[in-house]
């Protein structure tokens, strides 16, 4: 789709839309946070919601402010302004326990061994070192690492060393997990791994919070998402709302190039080769279908697309945040 | 979803997760093995000197006196200077005949000793009627008394025996016990800031590991900053009693083996040093609640400079300031021992860093105790208001994420840029 045809289609330029008719309590709710460092705005007026349950996804590219929102939303740091609350409570360390963060800069002590590591963590979060050990090492055979349980932090893989991180971060079964790009840095195999294990949490009741820079992952999980660019949210609401502020595009092939069946054509039609474009119109594509076949068009083929996660976002963000969001993605 | 009946860990909690872990790989690691044997070797060296040097020192000083006499006289002289000796000890020379002088009728006692031959402080020649003692003004001023002395048993002039003395050791005076006093103050003061430095600075690096490996923002998340503080700083407490435990246990080893050879190296007779005021078990106990408080307020401000630095030279050149500030009251806790109640001293006792020491000479001094459970409480509170200054330090300064490219500039160098969110630099 052409970022004009975005752009001119998208009816919104700010704001937030509630998951609306969600009467789920919420697990997350942020207004108005802002956040500077060194005299420059990081995060300029944050409104997240999130309620219990839910898939969440952060998007944005490197520099948006994801990071410092999250940190925010976990306690890490305090905001300049605004409100934060997790589980209804302004301190989110007074449930230490039913939260689980994962940060986007991977560590553990590389000498301590993979299941004292994933019971360490679970020890901040008030799970006895028993208790941890023995959940650990559930959660290390159901990921096929029980043969690395023995081994320092330093002797794993990257990827198993994230795995381990992961483990600990869901040992003491947390209640809202949040996810700081845990796609950066897995392979394919893992990608998908991951994705499940988030369905599953999902499906248990648990709210998972994620923050990525790659859309498809965004799309794919998310039932909510919070488009992040340049510290602000243009916008926060379901995946589905997003998309639907682009209206789907038509694609339609032809026989003829020319002809007075053109005229029944939106104005704003694209032409590109053999194919042309435009937005499907509010009364649907029956009338035009008509007009076709009476005017002799000849149609070899026509077909309804609706706006991905990706052209929302470059509707909403705007093209430089949208390439950049790709550069991210691709580096 | 299963959680305990409080969904957060009380600050006491936390603390002992982290300072449990802390204590567990600290005292299991390499370098807190080397770190324990590290001081050892100059006191092994320092005792293996003064044992020979004592051993070099009694040679050449010599306690032998010579006998050119008779040959009867000689043995009658060797024999009661065998007599007095369980009641003179070491007051009576090492008699030692010449076998020279019986084998030549024109030895020459003068001659004998200007020529170095044996190892002989002085000679005696003459009869046991007239003895004659021939070497320097000094020793004969030194041996004459005894000499007659054995000479005179010898002659049966003296009584062959002996009454022994009663002892009764009576008190000294009150001036004499408060200056005795003090020097156990100064000494327990020593002491107690020898082991604070020492063992402080292990608390520098202490959260480099953290920022290094970057499972920082993990106990961010998950505890409040100042719990992890206090958690590190009763981790290393522990670490520290184990090593001075162990130190200890090394020198009442070292003790039993060499007391001679430490007592003549440190001109001291340990056994004789005057007991403290409050009694040597409570002093004891004491010392060690000073030495946890003095080591906590010291680490408290250790851990924040380490966890502020951004690199090694960083971390070296801030704790420069708090060691010299950190001697600088030491110093004043020990100027003030014999002052007790004066403003200066009253300072040293109210001000945190140099309380702890005011505080142990204060009980080597004087017998009362409620001023320490004050003291103590009150040391206490200012270990709380630095940990908590320094937690707030940490977040504001180091917890938080890079500007999306702006240059962040540590505390001392360049600026370096960063991109993206990155927390803080890594250490060095």
């Amino acid at each position: 789709m052409a970022v004009g045809d975005l752009m001119q289609a998208s009816k919104h330029t700010q704001g937030v839309v509630d998951l609306q008719g969600d009467t789920r309590p919420l697990a997350i709710e942020a207004r108005g946070l802002v956040k500077s460092f060194d005299g420059t705005r990081a995060v300029d007026g944050v409104d997240i919601t999130v309620p219990e349950g839910a898939i969440y996804g952060v998007l944005g590219p490197n520099g948006a402010g994801k990071t410092t929102t999250l940190r925010m939303l976990l306690g890490i740091i305090d905001p300049d302004e605004g409100i934060r609350r997790v589980f209804g409570h302004d301190r989110p360390h007074d449930v230490g326990r039913m939260i689980g963060y994962l940060p986007e800069e991977r560590g553990l002590y590389p000498a301590m061994k993979a299941i004292e590591a994933i019971a360490f963590m679970g020890a901040l979060r008030g799970l006895s070192l028993e208790e941890g050990r023995t959940r650990g090492l559930e959660l290390l055979e159901r990921h096929d690492l029980l043969h690395a349980k023995d081994r320092q932090i330093r002797q794993l893989s990257k990827g198993m060393a994230q795995t381990v991180q992961l483990l600990g971060t869901l040992v003491h079964r947390p209640r809202l997990v949040v996810l700081d790009e845990p796609f950066s840095g897995l392979d394919a195999i893992n990608q998908g791994k991951l994705e499940r294990m988030i369905r599953a949490l999902a499906e248990e009741g648990v709210t998972v919070i994620f923050s990525t820079h790659v859309i498809h992952h965004a799309e794919r999980l998310c039932e909510g998402v919070a488009i992040i660019a340049g510290g602000k949210v243009p916008y926060a609401g379901s995946v589905e709302t997003a998309r639907d502020r682009i209206p789907a595009q038509v694609r339609l092939e032809t026989r003829a190039r020319e002809g007075g069946w053109t005229a029944a054509l939106p104005e704003d039609t694209r032409r590109e080769g053999d194919f042309f474009y435009f937005p499907l119109p509010e009364t649907g594509v029956e009338p035009l279908l008509k007009s076709l076949i009476e005017g002799d068009a000849g149609i070899l083929s026509l077909s309804i697309e609706r706006a991905g996660l990706h052209d929302a976002f470059v509707a909403i963000a705007g093209e430089a945040a949208a390439r950049q969001l790709e550069a991210d993605s691709q580096g | 979803m299963e959680n305990a009946a409080s969904p957060r860990l009380s600050f006491l909690q936390a603390a002992w997760v982290i300072a449990r872990r802390d204590f567990i790989a600290v005292l299991f690691s390499k370098a807190f093995f080397f770190f324990l044997i590290g001081p050892l070797f100059p006191v092994l060296v320092g005792g293996l000197a003064g044992s020979i040097g004592k051993s070099t020192a009694q040679q050449a000083i010599s306690l032998e006196v010579g006998v050119a006499m008779s040959a009867a006289d000689t043995s009658a002289l060797l024999s009661a200077a065998k007599t007095l000796r369980p009641q003179l000890g070491g007051s009576l020379p090492v008699l030692k005949e010449i076998k020279d002088a019986r084998s030549d009728a024109s030895f020459d006692a003068r001659e004998y000793l200007a020529s170095r031959r044996g190892n002989f402080a002085a000679i005696v020649t003459g009869t046991l009627a007239k003895p004659q003692i021939v070497g320097t003004q000094r020793q004969v001023d030194r041996w004459s008394g005894p000499i007659e002395l054995a000479a005179a048993t010898a002659l049966q002039a003296s009584p062959s025996t002996f009454p022994s003395a009663r002892a009764d050791i009576v008190a000294t005076s009150a001036s004499s016990e408060r200056k005795t006093r003090i020097h156990t103050a100064q000494a327990a003061q020593m002491v107690l800031f020898l082991l604070t430095i020492m063992l402080g600075g292990m608390v520098l690096s202490n959260l480099a590991e953290e920022k290094g490996n970057k499972i920082i923002e993990i106990l961010a998340a998950a505890l409040p900053m100042d719990a992890v503080f206090m958690g590190k700083l009763f981790a290393m407490v522990g670490v520290s009693v184990v090593g001075i435990a162990v130190w200890g246990s090394l020198g009442f080893a070292f003790w039993t083996v060499a007391e001679d050879a430490i007592v003549t190296v440190t001109q001291t007779n340990y056994r004789e040093l005057p007991g403290p005021a409050v009694g040597w078990p409570v002093f004891v106990g004491l010392g060690i609640v000073y030495f946890s408080m003095a080591y906590l307020l010291l680490g408290s401000l250790f851990l924040t400079i380490g966890g502020m630095a951004s690199s090694v030279r960083e971390v070296q050149t801030l704790s420069m300031p708090v060691t010299m500030m950190q001697l600088m009251v030491f110093f004043i806790a020990m100027a003030t021992v014999a002052d007790t109640g004066s403003s200066l001293e009253l300072f040293a006792v109210a001000f945190p860093l140099s309380s702890p020491f005011a505080m142990l000479a204060r009980a080597a001094i004087e017998p009362s105790l409620w001023v320490h459970a004050i003291a103590i409480a009150w040391q206490a509170v200012a270990v709380l208001l630095l940990v908590k200054g320094g937690s707030m330090l940490f977040k504001r300064r180091v917890m938080k994420s890079g500007g999306g490219g702006k240059a962040k500039k540590p505390l001392f160098g360049r600026r370096k840029s960063v991109s993206g969110e990155a927390a803080w630099e890594p250490a060095e």
